[in-house]
């Protein structure tokens, strides 16, 4: 067998954070059965969906943005060979040095080279995405190398010993009464007497990490964009954490999904308007930063960005399913969808939940890996109404079903269903049975198996007492 | 094969011999639009930034500090400090200096009404980013003709190669709750001084 080797290929199994270990089915009974978990993020959900609705109304153009920044993302992964090398090209004149990673793994051993080369035994870190999806706190840590998350929301999960749960508020399951409780518990020297009021616990965590930016020489961040003409990275931040891990260490590495690439400079005049209101739901966050690989004497004097494709390539095979990449991580879909409010992130298995995470995962893993995902819906289309690029995410759901391997029982009771249905005698007695069927049974309204696991939650209508055709004859 | 040649032809095979290329429909506002100062001071108001219009950038500025200190780029204009105020001028600070210091004190390069964001350039009236980043007090000080009505506008003015940095209010997080509260690593107090001269 030849394989050729610029076959795109699918995110490795065995790292990173792309797989689940229960399919979505179980894992969202588990979570059903946390009110708590409801009652948080209902209100957090809420909450946003105000927010953003309420700025999102104050521009008058808000549809044209959306047109736009979606024709940019079809653009970019349309020339993204020219772009990703014309982003290079920037980057190292401008000092940097660019480095290309297939997948996870390659990612994970850049980085740690790349750090172990400076000595160092502790990182900062953004939140980003792209980091969690590869698993590179695991690998830094089994290096030897200890990371420290400094949002306030990866900075709760990880003091938590917790897995994040949402896009842009990877803490979004807890509230602030567990937040005190998991600083009391596990942050050093913390004020005994610290409260519940997120101001207070806003402090605390200011306390806690400043020693540790201002003597960390190394800093790990992902991007929100990569402008190919300039060559300039941009980060999106709330806390000013990005700002401090962009500025005052040595060596800052930047590991950017090759998608999040924009063609020009201009472009981002699209995009840094879309995503706050989407986001947070702010007219802007407080800090962006922007830098184009070196600044003499301002800010880290050793740049590497890290390119990662891990699965990326396969997504943009599928002509339906590629719309995927253009996925600025708003979360604003996470925010409408019925599905994730009741189940919360972690059912979804993967870094990215929600009804991206639903299309993204399975596709950056093949879709054998995460069957239940694209089920993982009710294709109500809230989530392409909210989407600021405009992702088509119930089609793409429905497109990867077709793509999902069926049981065989499944597919064997579709079969003959389509047989009865073609031939009117079987179909008048198999319509006889139905009502039959009511008879059996405690409920009278559930399948047999295997066939249950389809009718365990949904009810099937009660057949009528009498058929169309008994009816039509009886007239 | 290098890992760049490898994922430039999984590209390149994704996406086949000719993939669409849309055009972009940039119909969306676009152009300078009038200034509504007004409107900026609301907006700056809103996320929590204090606003002070008037003439008198160093009198501004010594009520504000109160007995505190600052720190200051190299080509702060020195006309705008008040001269009993203890004043470092960051001719290579270290990080401690700076974050020693009480307050910053920075020119802006430009600013856009409708989002109610400052946005720093690291010219020599702005400085290092560390300067502004590392005092609990920044105050930026506003000359009414650096103001842009849009986001579009301030992009077409900066310069991509300069290290930029978009303020828009004191530091804040949405991750308690997803509701915003101010004060977490960044400046916690922002005060912007729009220089109207008389």
């Amino acid at each position: 067998m030849s394989t050729f080797l610029g076959m795109p290929a699918y995110a490795p199994r065995g790292v990173g954070h792309l797989r689940g270990d229960e399919p979505f089915p179980e894992a969202a009974r588990t979570a059903l059965a946390n009110p708590q978990l409801r009652r948080n993020l209902q209100h957090a959900t809420t909450t946003i969906r105000g927010k953003s609705g309420a700025v999102i109304a104050e521009l008058p153009d808000w549809q044209e943005l959306r047109s736009a920044g979606s024709a940019l993302k079809a653009y970019t992964m349309a020339n993204l060979p020219r772009l990703l090398e014309q982003l290079e090209e920037r980057v190292t004149a401008a000092g940097g040095v660019v480095h290309w990673a297939a997948d996870a793994t390659e990612a994970n051993r850049i980085v740690t080279d790349l750090v172990k080369a400076t000595g160092e035994q502790r990182v900062i870190k953004i939140k980003s995405m792209a980091t969690m999806e590869i698993g590179l706190n695991e690998a830094l840590e089994d290096a030897g190398i200890t990371p420290v998350e400094t949002d306030l929301a990866e900075l709760i999960v990880q003091l938590g010993h917790d897995k994040p749960s949402h896009i842009l508020v990877p803490a979004i399951h807890r509230n602030r009464s567990e937040i005190r409780e998991i600083f009391l518990s596990e942050m050093p020297g913390v004020d005994p007497d610290l409260t519940d009021d997120p101001p207070v616990l806003a402090a605390a965590a200011r306390r806690y990490l400043r020693e540790t930016f201002l003597s960390t020489k190394v800093a790990v961040s992902g991007a929100n964009f990569g402008i190919a003409e300039t060559g300039t990275l941009a980060v999106v931040e709330s806390e000013g954490n990005g700002r401090m891990c962009l500025t005052l260490p040595e060596t800052l590495i930047t590991v950017m999904g090759i998608e999040k690439l924009v063609p020009t400079w201009q472009d981002l005049e699209v995009f840094l308007q879309l995503l706050p209101r989407a986001s947070t739901g702010e007219r802007m966050n407080p800090y962006t930063s922007m830098w184009t690989g070196v600044a003499p004497g301002d800010g880290p004097q050793n740049f590497h960005l890290v390119l990662l494709d891990n699965g990326r390539t396969a997504v943009l095979a599928d002509e339906v399913g590629r719309q995927a990449l253009h996925c600025i991580r708003c979360s604003a879909c996470l925010n409408v969808c019925p599905v994730y409010e009741r189940t919360g992130g972690h059912a979804y298995g993967s870094v990215y939940p929600g009804p991206i995470g639903a299309i993204l995962s399975p596709q950056l893993t093949g879709v054998e890996d995460n069957a239940s995902l694209p089920y993982a819906s009710s294709l109500c289309g809230a989530c392409f109404d909210a989407c600021p690029v405009k992702i088509d995410i119930p089609s793409i759901l429905v497109h990867l079903r077709n793509q999902v391997p069926h049981p065989r029982a499944e597919r064997t009771a579709m079969a003959a269903a389509a047989y009865t249905m073609d031939h009117p005698k079987l179909y008048e007695r198999a319509q006889k049975a139905a009502r039959l069927a009511k008879l059996l049974g405690k409920r009278g309204r559930g399948l047999p198996p295997p066939l249950n696991g389809w009718s365990s939650s949904r009810d099937l209508p009660t057949p009528p007492s009498e058929t169309f055709r008994d009816w039509w004859r009886g007239r | 094969m290098s890992s760049k040649e490898l994922i430039l032809g999984r590209i390149r095979q994704a996406l086949g011999s000719s993939p669409a290329e849309p055009d972009i429909p940039r119909d969306y506002r676009t152009g300078a639009a009038p200034v509504d100062l007004d409107l900026l001071v609301e907006r700056l108001v809103d996320y929590k930034a204090v606003v002070h219009r008037t003439s008198d950038v160093s009198g501004a500025i010594a009520e504000i500090i109160g007995s505190g200190t600052l720190v200051v780029p190299p080509g702060l204009p020195g006309e705008w400090l008040p001269p009993e105020v203890p004043v470092r001028r960051d001719d290579g600070l270290s990080a401690a200096e700076i974050a020693a210091a009480d307050g910053v004190v920075t020119a802006a390069a430009v600013a856009v009404v409708e989002t109610g964001t400052i946005v720093l350039d690291a010219s020599d009236d702005q400085g290092r980013r560390i300067l502004s980043l590392l005092p609990d007090l920044h105050i930026c000080v506003l000359r009414p003709e650096q103001v842009v009505a849009s986001v579009p506008e301030a992009v077409a003015q900066l310069e991509p190669t300069r290290p930029l940095t978009w303020i828009s209010g004191p530091s804040a997080t949405s991750d308690i709750e997803l509701n915003r509260v101010e004060g977490v690593h960044g400046p916690r107090n922002l005060h912007v001084i729009l220089w109207e001269t008389a």
